[in-house]
């Protein structure tokens, strides 16, 4: 329950009530939980191939790069084999894009959610950058047959997974929250949201090594949050060498996105229900 | 003990408020060279609106469309936030402003019984717990592994007003939920709403049913104009809120202004009654509408309308059916006449106006009334028209005796 001024169970709704955003989210969790499961039931409905469309995509990608960036342009994979160092960016960025992209709609696709009933706003958001971690689960079993075929034995560096994994999803929730906050009240975040994506995804080092940058231009490169994530699932996976500085520039840069979106989130969620 | 309190509550809505990008950075351009604050035009849903509720007490909430019913019901269950003033709940509120919010027709009936009660506050436990008592109330058992784009509308009806119904919360507010579906739904509700109010749960209660009003909540508050006019017990509220229904548009403008056309007014009467008392199923009804042609129109027609809370349109009258009278520039005063045809229930009326080429506009819902009476004779009729029967007894040897039952 929520305890406005000391008093139990009193709840109080005007133009200064705030509630802490972990508190919501804890308070939430079923929602948050039933957000996800729904979203997830829904994708692969009346959908012939079904999870199968989960591999096709990357296949396709990866087998495209590694003809044109691999072969035809030459470009370094860090000493890795080419396709799996693309699919474990890859799988990384898709996770990313589709997770910021699904938060992005998940209000505006559900009108009367925000303007009938009460429920914790921050939950839907939430609730929708979970499924994807089934797909980028996909993605990376694809990657340990890959590490069979090439016949790589990864180190204790894979213990690592975890640690990746949280800022993996603590990077797409900063824009997530944002984009389905501002995709209320403005919704050119939808037409804006596919180019902004493809700029996002050449500016990360998925194709090509951040190693194509250095010194004070891989830190500057490391502003984009993506970097030190992906550099630090390669270190992880594939044994690359550490990130190091840029790694720390990208966990900056997570932080302030983070900070930034969920305040805005919490700002304006209480006119969404006004001006959805 | 009060569990609901709204303490000098206003919402301001901005109009106009979804700019696109460009007009917002306009928007902010402009507030940082001018002192004036938000350029757009403005209304007030509510104005300084303060009431509360005790522990266990049911309240009405009667008004005209856009008296801020509605937006009362949002901030009192969190949807919204006011924009001055405070209101406090106390326990778990649960909203029903809109039966199966949050379902989703891919999904089956079960998943929907989970997602709809998450949305609404219940957690997963308390589903499980529920659930059997949630199937049976909603008859929909078969079809739990259907998904719900499959269901008849009345079987989705059925199981959204379920899950609702099963939330045992300690406040419920409910907006208008029986404009929808059968009469036999309608009744399950009200028996459903009065059950919890027996369970000692909190009651808030919005309706054009003036009856299931009056039936639920022995106090009621009447908001206009985003104000509250008067409050205390229903049976007073409703009374003086009928009377002012019937009466307010002589001292008001017009219901509706073209160019063409201005209507002053729609009113139902009573054909021997008073003016301004209340109508009873059995009256003879007037329909009365008084308005001004200012262009001259060929061929200009008019139809006089009643729609049932169902959204049943059950009376669509033509004066060109029935009158070669032409309506050139003038004002005119038309009535139509009603036998007494109509059950108990609220009715709106209203008028069209066009010609067989064009609608100029449409009112359907101008004037809500309600027929009050004794809702025991089979309420999920509109039209109570007392046919003659023709009986035939067909196995018995041939006779020609034949019974006539009935007769107008």
């Amino acid at each position: 329950m929520l305890s406005g001024n000391g008093s139990p169970g009193l709840k109080s709704n005007s133009a200064g009530t705030r509630t802490p955003v972990w508190l919501s989210l804890w308070q939430a969790r079923d929602l948050v939980a039933f957000f996800a499961l729904r979203d997830l039931r829904l994708r692969y409905k009346q959908a012939a191939l079904g999870v199968a469309w989960v591999l096709l995509q990357p296949i396709a990608t990866v087998a495209i790069f590694t003809v044109v960036f691999g072969r035809l342009a030459g470009i370094s994979s860090e000493g890795v084999p080419y396709p799996l160092f693309a699919l474990l960016g890859f799988s990384v960025w898709t996770y990313f894009s589709s997770a910021t992209v699904r938060a992005s709609e998940v209000l505006v696709h559900n009108p009367a959610l925000v303007s009938k009933v009460y429920f914790p706003r921050i939950a839907a958001p939430t609730g929708a950058v979970l499924p994807q971690l089934v797909d980028l689960a996909v993605s990376l079993a694809m990657v340990g047959l890959l590490l069979i075929y090439y016949e790589l034995a990864p180190s204790w560096r894979l213990l690592a997974v975890p640690v990746w994994l949280t800022l993996l999803i603590l990077t797409a929730f900063g824009p997530a929250v944002l984009l389905s906050a501002l995709n209320v009240r403005y919704r050119d975040v939808q037409h804006a949201i596919g180019p902004v994506m493809q700029i996002w995804f050449f500016a990360s080092p998925i194709a090509y090594p951040s190693t194509l940058f250095s010194g004070h231009g891989e830190l500057l490169y490391a502003l984009n949050p993506m970097v030190g994530v992906i550099g630090l699932a390669r270190w992880s996976v594939l044994n690359t060498p550490w990130p190091g500085w840029p790694l720390a520039v990208s966990v900056g840069m997570v932080g302030v996105m983070l900070v930034c979106g969920v305040s805005y989130f919490r700002r304006s969620e209480r006119t969404f229900a006004d001006v959805i | 003990m009060d569990v609901v309190e709204m303490d000098h509550v206003s919402k301001r809505y901005v109009l106009g408020q979804r700019l696109n990008a460009r007009e917002a950075l306009h928007a902010a351009a402009r507030r940082l060279i001018s002192t004036r604050s938000s350029p757009g035009p403005d209304i007030w849903a509510l104005r300084d609106v303060s009431f509360s509720v005790s522990d266990g007490q049911a309240l009405g909430i009667v008004g005209r469309n856009g008296a801020g019913k509605s937006t009362v019901l949002k901030i009192l269950a969190g949807i919204t936030t006011p924009t001055a003033g405070v209101s406090r709940t106390r326990g778990r509120v649960a909203g029903l402003l809109e039966v199966g919010t949050g379902f989703h027709p891919e999904l089956t009936g079960r998943e929907n019984i989970y997602f709809n009660g998450a949305i609404l506050g219940m957690s997963r436990s308390d589903i499980t717990r529920r659930f059997n008592q949630i199937v049976e109330f909603s008859g929909v058992e078969r079809f739990l592994d259907t998904p719900v784009k499959r269901y008849s509308s009345g079987m989705y009806l059925r199981l959204a007003f379920a899950v609702a119904a099963h939330l045992e919360p300690d406040v419920l507010v409910v907006d208008e939920i029986l404009a929808v579906g059968d009469a036999e739904f309608q009744r399950k509700c009200l028996g459903r709403m009065q059950e919890a109010e027996g369970e000692g749960r909190t009651l808030i209660f919005v309706s054009h049913d003036l009856d299931a009003l009056s039936k639920l909540c022995p106090q009621s508050i009447w908001l206009e104009s985003g104000r509250i006019r008067d409050a205390g017990a229903t049976e007073a509220i409703v009374r003086d809120y009928l009377t002012s229904a019937l009466s307010s548009r002589e001292s008001g403008g017009p219901v509706y202004k073209s160019d063409a056309v201005t209507v002053h007014d729609i009113r139902v009467l009573s054909a021997d009654g008073q003016e301004g008392s209340a109508l009873m199923r059995g009256d003879r009804l007037r329909i009365e509408t008084v308005f001004d042609v200012a262009e001259d129109i060929p061929g200009l027609d008019l139809a006089v309308l009643v729609t049932s809370s169902g959204g049943v349109r059950v009376i669509d009258e033509m004066l060109s059916d029935r009158s070669s009278m032409r309506l050139s520039p003038g004002r005119y005063r038309v009535s139509l006449a009603l036998p007494p045809m109509l059950n108990v229930g609220g009715y709106t009326a209203g008028v069209w106006f066009g010609t067989s080429y064009e609608n100029l506009f449409d009112l359907p819902t101008a004037t809500p009334f309600t027929l009050h009476g004794s809702d025991l004779e089979r309420p999920e009729r509109v039209l109570v028209l007392n046919l003659p029967f023709a009986v035939d007894r067909l196995d018995a040897a041939p006779s020609p005796h034949r019974d006539s039952v009935g007769g107008p």
